[in-house]
């Protein structure tokens, strides 16, 4: 097998990469085009707040609402600074276009990573609390006073020595005309009001009633639907297509192809999926048309089996501490693909003219969007316009990879002026998705004669993702993501390495919600649960002496345990498990409790999870965000599964993609959330990391039997 | 040329009888807020009402539809204040918000049928998908919109 991926297809994937990180192809930018780009006619303060005359304040988003609750916390934050009032606060996305000409001035427009808060709240509260200065110094002008006698209070600037007052739309238009403070003082944590509170997000009206317009709603005059067919064998070409036998159904408008795809447009989008199905296609499935799930195994094993391989963290001496080990124990466990499968499958609309784009998309960052369309078009980046959607779920599907948006571009560039909306089919997006990688890991713990746990041998092997994206970030053969959870776990082990063999299938990986802490924590913490057991120990206490150095890791793990009832035997015929993984800056931990039915059945009764994030910013959004990764991380533990036969994805749809389902959930869900302040983790994967290995531990509690490999449904479990 | 009841207006739609619901709906009648998520009945974002029965339009041909009373998301309630609307806002079900019409339209219809529902009837009866993971909140909001509707007599 190819040990890399297709390089052409790689080369496309890193141009984009390229250009989306840069910027560079395209356009001009102005020296000072953040000062000088405002839209005319606003009433803007600063760049992120729009301020008008009947007191409305507008805060502009850069990240994407997903359902995470961004388009609340991000103002909640500016809010809290300028002291407006809540009741007069809107979201809108930051535009894309703007962002360009004005040197990108609303700054990262990605929203994965769980980064959507913690990498923006300074700038954002920044601007709020600059903003409020402007107001006081605009009405300390108009009154003739010093700014510090002046008060503010829900979007009111007062004087209480002359009795004056101004709201804040009164006073906009000459704020707005000030320099704007830099690194204005901010508002000690312990003075926050609406920080840390659970206000109505705003996005949830309109997702009751059907009124919020995604991507897939996206109606324009005269539009056309697409639906597009990709080799089915990563890496193929398209090598022909009768286009005749479909052009004269009904509706059907036009064929259009690429060098691994084609379409059929059609007035109505069944009429063109139709076509599509009908449609005679061969493809060249190239170097990887007998590719299978075996031969992808056999490979990754060359990485286990390798003399030298990169090490990601070395610390004491491993291989003396193994020598000189009374007891050995080593497990190897795997992990498959995963799909995203946002309930959104992936589409996007455009229209393109002589010498303008304009797409409308679902997208995690507006920046890679705009460069995509810019790309295949030719067109310049600031004749581009990106109209940024709500999306239908994201999970990392819809950031760096963008081939949606480039089909509607160049499927609209065939009929310029006519409006074309692409939707990919639930079977498309099943099998064209960017995957969560395959592994194989190899663990040895050494133990000295009283049983203590002095080395650990962490061996990956591992396709990265970082290579398809921005390969500059993988130095030395060490892919910086998929380490993760290994090489920075914080367990006070003496002798411990980290090996990393990359070992890179023809099927293209992706950030995967939660990424390499979905199955690395399930490696790590059930592994540990083995020592535990092998040694006669309580998995809790083993752990807790190893974490005395990592006290926020320790307090979840602390907080769980107490939340489950640890400290006492379980009711007869119940089983607990118990994990801890930090994960984006964040602490977590999980416990979980189960009963059996029959051999196979698991009855999952609590799951707890604990979470610090430092900051707490939008309570109720944390709550739904730890709710939310239970059910992903019960979800990929039990069902999820993409097997790979004859070079291409053998699943179709929800039918053998099964994901979680209501009845499966369990009747206790319960969150612990913690922060332990003066630092900003994320929220929206940090929850999900330690759930799988609590399970799979409370399983062996119930069982005797150790799960080294996922989905259970694959070992014959269901969820009871 | 079926003639379809739709949110108690009718409409003469010129397509093929074969045609699912949900694409009349989407792409002849501009009514988005049904969803698309699997075309195979298999997610349930497409949840429609049927002669008040919940339905999933998108494997629906329209003939079957036709001269039937089709109630989709926009025609719930005038003003979003059914109460599986108004619960669903009070428990702040949704996140990404693609499968809600779909879930709204299920327990709605759950709810019209059998209106005390117990665990076991909810479990059975919303088998909608929610990738995001919405379901704790969708069990706790069905719970609430019960216990806020008068039972029929």
């Amino acid at each position: 097998m190819n040990a890399i991926l297709n390089p052409e297809r790689r080369a496309f994937l890193v141009k984009s990469a390229a250009a989306a990180g840069g910027l560079a192809i395209g356009v001009r930018l102005l020296p000072d085009a953040s000062a000088a780009g405002a839209a005319e006619g606003l009433t803007e303060v600063t760049h992120w707040i729009v301020i008008e005359p009947d007191d409305s304040v507008t805060v502009r988003i850069a990240r994407s609402e997903l359902g995470q609750g961004t388009f609340t916390g991000l103002p909640m934050l500016v809010a809290e600074e300028l002291e407006c009032d809540w009741s007069k606060v809107r979201a809108e996305y930051a535009d894309v276009n703007e962002h360009i000409r004005r040197n990108r001035v609303f700054g990262s427009m990605s929203t994965g990573g769980s980064r959507g808060i913690r990498d923006s709240h300074k700038y954002m509260r920044e601007a709020g609390a600059a903003a409020r200065q402007m107001l006081v110094a605009a009405a300390a002008q108009q009154w003739g006073v010093e700014a510090s006698e002046l008060g503010v209070a829900k979007g009111v600037v007062f004087h209480t020595p002359s009795g004056r007052a101004a709201r804040f739309g009164q006073l906009a238009g000459a704020a707005s005309k000030l320099p704007v403070p830099k690194e204005p003082a901010l508002k000690d944590p312990a003075q926050w009001k609406l920080v840390g509170t659970s206000p109505p997000r705003f996005d949830i009206p309109a997702k009751t009633t059907g009124a919020q317009v995604y991507a897939a709603d996206v109606r324009l005059p005269g539009m056309l639907h697409a639906s597009v067919m990709q080799c089915p064998v990563f890496g193929g070409k398209l090598k022909a297509h009768d286009a005749s036998k479909v052009i004269a159904r009904r509706g059907v408008q036009r064929v259009v192809a690429g060098p691994d795809w084609v379409a059929v447009v059609a007035d109505n989008w069944w009429r063109a999926n139709e076509a599509l199905k009908a449609l005679p296609v061969e493809w060249d499935t190239g170097e990887h048309g007998a590719t299978d799930d075996a031969a992808i195994e056999r490979f990754l094993r060359t990485g286990l089996a390798a003399a030298e391989v990169p090490v990601a963290r070395k610390d004491g001496d491993a291989a003396a501490a193994f020598a000189g080990a009374a007891k050995i124990i080593e497990a190897e466990y795997s992990c498959g693909f995963l799909n995203h499968a946002t309930l959104e499958p992936q589409c996007a609309a455009a229209r393109v003219t002589d010498d303008r784009v304009e797409v409308w998309v679902g997208t995690q960052n507006g920046e890679t969007t705009i460069a995509a369309a810019s790309e295949v078009s030719g067109v310049p980046l600031d004749k581009v316009i990106v109209h940024k959607m709500h999306a239908g779920g994201g999970f990392g599907r819809r950031g760096p990879h963008q081939e949606y948006t480039k089909q509607a571009v160049l499927i609209a560039r065939e009929m310029p002026g006519t409006p074309v909306r692409v939707q990919w089919s639930r079977e498309e997006d099943m099998r064209q998705g960017r995957y969560r990688p395959v592994s194989i890991v190899k663990q040895r713990a050494a133990l000295d004669a009283q049983g203590n746990w002095i080395g650990w041998h962490v061996r990956q092997a591992d396709q990265s993702i970082m290579i398809t994206i921005v390969p500059d970030n993988v130095k030395n053969g060490l892919d910086p993501i998929n380490t993760r959870s290994f090489s920075d776990n914080p367990y006070s082990v003496p002798h411990f390495v980290n090996e990393y063999a990359m070992r890179n299938p023809h099927v293209p990986p992706g950030f995967w919600r939660a990424v390499a802490h979905t199955q690395n924590p399930f490696y790590r913490e059930c592994f540990i649960d083995e020592i535990a057991h092998a040694t006669g120990r309580d998995p809790y206490a083993l752990r807790r002496p190893l974490l005395e150095k990592k006290p926020r890791d320790l307090a979840c793990l602390d907080a769980v345990a107490r939340a489950i009832g640890w400290g006492a035997p379980a009711p007869k015929g119940v089983f607990r498990g118990i994990a801890v993984q930090d994960s984006y800056g964040s602490y977590s931990a999980a416990a979980v409790e189960l009963s059996m039915k029959g051999d196979k059945g698991i009855q999952v009764r609590r799951v707890v999870v604990a979470l610090d994030s430092g900051h707490v910013v939008h309570r109720d959004a944390v709550e739904a965000q730890i709710q939310s990764g239970v059910i992903w991380g019960l979800s990929m533990s039990m069902h999820e599964d993409i097997t790979i036969k004859d070079g291409r994805v053998q699943q179709s749809n929800f039918t053998d993609y099964p994901v979680l389902r209501l009845a499966e959930t369990p009747p206790a869900v319960e969150s612990i959330i913690m922060p332990s302040g003066g630092f900003w983790g994320g929220v929206g994967e940090p929850p999900i990391a330690a759930v799988p290995a609590a399970l799979c531990n409370a399983l062996f509690a119930a069982t005797g039997v150790r799960v080294r490999a996922l989905p259970l449904r694959k070992l014959g479990y269901f969820y009871a | 040329m079926p003639l379809l009841k739709i949110n108690g207006k009718t409409f003469d739609v010129n397509v093929e009888a074969d045609m699912p619901l949900l694409w009349v709906l989407r792409d002849e009648l501009g009514l988005t807020g049904t969803k698309y998520g699997c075309g195979v009945a298999a997610c349930g974002a497409c949840t429609v009402h049927l002669d008040g029965q919940a339905m999933r339009a998108c494997v629906l041909p329209v003939a079957a539809a036709e001269g039937r009373d089709i109630v989709t998301i926009e025609g719930l309630s005038p003003d979003g204040n059914h109460p599986v609307q108004r619960a669903w806002v009070a428990h702040q079900v949704p996140q990404c918000g693609y499968c809600q019409s779909g879930m709204v339209m299920a327990a709605a219809a759950l709810l019209e049928n059998t209106p005390k529902p117990t665990d076991a009837d909810i479990d059975a009866a919303m088998t909608n998908i929610c990738r995001c993971g919405t379901y704790v909140r969708v069990r706790e909001a069905i719970r609430l919109a019960a216990s806020t509707t008068p039972a029929r007599s």
